[in-house]
């Protein structure tokens, strides 16, 4: 992905037009309060939605624009949803502060595996990652006094809302909370990729050994990068726990990372709104197919996976902005 | 408890040698071509259920069973190299990734509606069966056999690589892909029959595996892990590296079970991390 020159002597001029809000933008967020009147049974489904389309974005925010190649990312959902859940059942079910400690909790976490990160790569980065996440599923199941192992966490009590909207059976508050929280990711993501420090992930990306001689300190930059990204997870696996108040341990399985990244390329990694129609595409496939054995589910997604990246290796939305690009 | 400790360091051993057969092939690919191949699994996958079909169905025998797990698994891993990754080799890492697992989906589902997804049963021969007394230890007469074909295969791909003309070509291309080529070698043909090579001898490892671990459809995706540990823990593109990475791997992971089974596979993945962190390109890494 080609990320066009400056052309205006002013730099940052360039970059406040490129994080102008574009009139897609509007309609898609129009367009996501529509379950809200329209589909009601399926709001469940469209907060599930939400809550894996912000840990897609936090995992595009690594992956696609810093290049860094992540098969361990469920970590930190698993993180977040873990700690969530654990201080709710501590006795305190307050959602807000709940979110932001699981958040802060995976952030932390994420930062001190920054520091192994940065310092590998190819696929030793890959082993790294999966090898974290492995490591950490494998703890939450041997330490099942705390985490009720395979049983997953029970028992998780979460209140109101600002102590007025109830999560109800029907999921309007679970959905206006996930996407309330999707909206503040996508807000902060955008503002991450627009800025200078957005485009040096990006060099990194592109060349990752012409970075320093530009003066960039690279490292510096990814460790960032991979801690708030990690926050993002964790809040997304948070959300999770306080939405469906359960906890299981498949928030930290391989599959989960390797799904996120699946719906990702499908939408297209490098820009946002890649990560958030993958996952729509992905979600609502899946419930629609759901009576199918799950086996021959994987294999159209397998199909799926080896067609977009033989034929579209942007993705569903690269290749659709490509060929309005062609048209002009 | 000396004889326990050996018997789990026997069974380890012929564990990691099951291992080695697996995934020296993703090494020696891997070191030539940077190609990243998750399917690699699958094509062990896929001689395992040759294996069985050729003993239930037709009613080979075992050891007619064994290459031919190893002739298909090379033949269609050669057929999908030509045809759809050699498209790959000049693509990112992650493009790699997810094409290959795309394929380890479609395999899975594809071996589900074969086979189902029980868990495959073949019978070995009498002669393989039980076990033996070797200086007051009961060791299981099959996994002296592992250990033996494994050692066997060792021979042989040592021998191929230093002695040999195809070998020269393959440690060229490995250690400097475009001197090789200017010299006028033909790379992707040394890279094709590598390939070929590599996922027979996946296969091999597949139908070997039946017995000790079983074979069902997630056996591409399970056995994947252990084989990408192996080979980033031994280096790639080195034949040692892998032989100890896996005798390492097979040694802890069932010490691991048999001594701490609380905390399961927890070691092997802490001693993962802890050896790329030491070592990012793996104990007998080059590059």
């Amino acid at each position: 992905m080609t990320v066009e020159a400056p052309t205006l002597a002013d730099p940052h001029d360039w970059l406040r037009r490129r994080s102008r809000w574009s009139v897609f933008e509007i309609a898609f967020w129009v367009a996501s309060l529509l379950p809200f009147f329209l589909f009601q049974t399926y709001l469940p489904l469209a907060s599930q939605i939400a809550i894996t389309a912000l840990f897609a974005v936090s995992v595009d925010l690594v992956l696609g624009y810093a290049g860094v190649v992540t098969l361990g990312h469920a970590m930190f959902f698993g993180l977040g949803a873990y700690s969530a859940g654990l201080i709710s059942k501590a006795g305190w079910g307050e959602p807000l502060t709940g979110l932001i400690i699981a958040g802060l909790f995976a952030g932390l976490v994420g930062y001190i595996a920054s520091f192994i990160i940065v310092r590998v790569q190819h696929l030793a980065l890959i082993m790294i990652t999966l090898g974290f996440c492995l490591l950490t599923y494998e703890l939450a199941n041997s330490m099942s006094w705390l985490t009720g192992g395979t049983d997953g966490l029970q028992g998780v009590e979460t209140w109101p809302i600002l102590g007025v909207f109830r999560f109800d059976l029907w999921g309007y508050a679970a959905y206006g909370y996930a996407l309330a929280a999707l909206f503040l990711g996508l807000v902060l993501s955008r503002r991450i990729v627009h800025s200078s420090f957005g485009l040096s992930l990006r060099g990194i990306r592109e060349n990752v050994r012409r970075m320093p001689a530009i003066g960039s300190d690279y490292r510096g930059h990814l460790q960032k990068i991979y801690t708030i990204s990690a926050v993002m997870a964790g809040c997304a696996g948070a959300l999770l726990t306080q939405t469906t108040d359960t906890v299981s341990l498949d928030t930290l399985s391989f599959q989960r990372s390797a799904d996120v990244v699946v719906m990702l390329v499908l939408g297209g990694t490098g820009r946002l709104y890649g990560a958030v129609v993958g996952t729509i595409i992905f979600m609502v496939a899946r419930d629609q197919l759901s009576d199918m054995n799950p086996q021959y589910w994987y294999f159209w997604i397998g199909l799926l996976l080896m067609v977009v990246v033989l034929l579209m290796p942007r993705g569903i939305l690269g290749s659709l902005a490509q060929l309005a690009r062609r048209r002009d | 408890m000396i004889s326990q400790l050996a018997i789990v360091l026997f069974d380890g051993f012929a564990f990691g040698m099951l291992l080695f057969v697996l995934s020296v092939g993703l090494s020696v690919t891997l070191g030539l071509m940077n190609f990243i191949n998750l399917a690699h699994g699958a094509f062990g996958m896929l001689g395992g259920y040759v294996a069985v079909t050729a003993m239930r169905g037709l009613g080979w025998p075992f050891l007619a069973a064994l290459p031919a797990a190893f002739l298909a698994a090379a033949g269609i891993s050669v057929l999908l190299e030509r045809t759809l990754f050699r498209r790959l080799y000049k693509s990112g890492e992650l493009n790699q990734v997810l094409f290959t697992i795309g394929v380890v989906f479609v395999a899975a589902a594809l071996a589900t509606y074969a086979f189902g997804t029980v868990q495959q049963v073949i019978q070995l021969p009498a002669w393989l069966r039980g076990s033996v007394e070797v200086a007051g230890l009961r060791l299981g007469t099959y996994r002296i056999f592992i250990i033996a074909v494994a050692l066997a295969i060792t021979g042989l791909l040592v021998f191929g690589l230093e002695r040999t003309r195809l070998g020269a070509r393959i440690r060229a291309a490995v250690d400097n892909q475009r001197v090789a080529q200017g010299l006028g070698l033909d790379v992707e043909k040394i890279f094709a029959v590598t390939f070929a090579l590599g996922s027979g001898l996946a296969g091999l490892g597949g139908a070997l595996a039946i017995e000790i671990v079983g074979l069902d459809p997630s056996f591409g995706f399970h056995y994947l892990v252990y084989v990408l540990i192996v080979v980033s823990v031994g280096g790639l593109g080195s034949v040692a590296g892998s032989f100890f990475g896996a005798a390492l791997l097979g040694i802890c992971d069932v010490a691991g079970k048999y001594f701490v089974p609380e905390i399961g596979s927890f070691l092997i993945y802490l001693l993962l991390v802890a050896i790329l962190f030491v070592r990012p390109l793996g104990l007998f890494g080059k590059r």
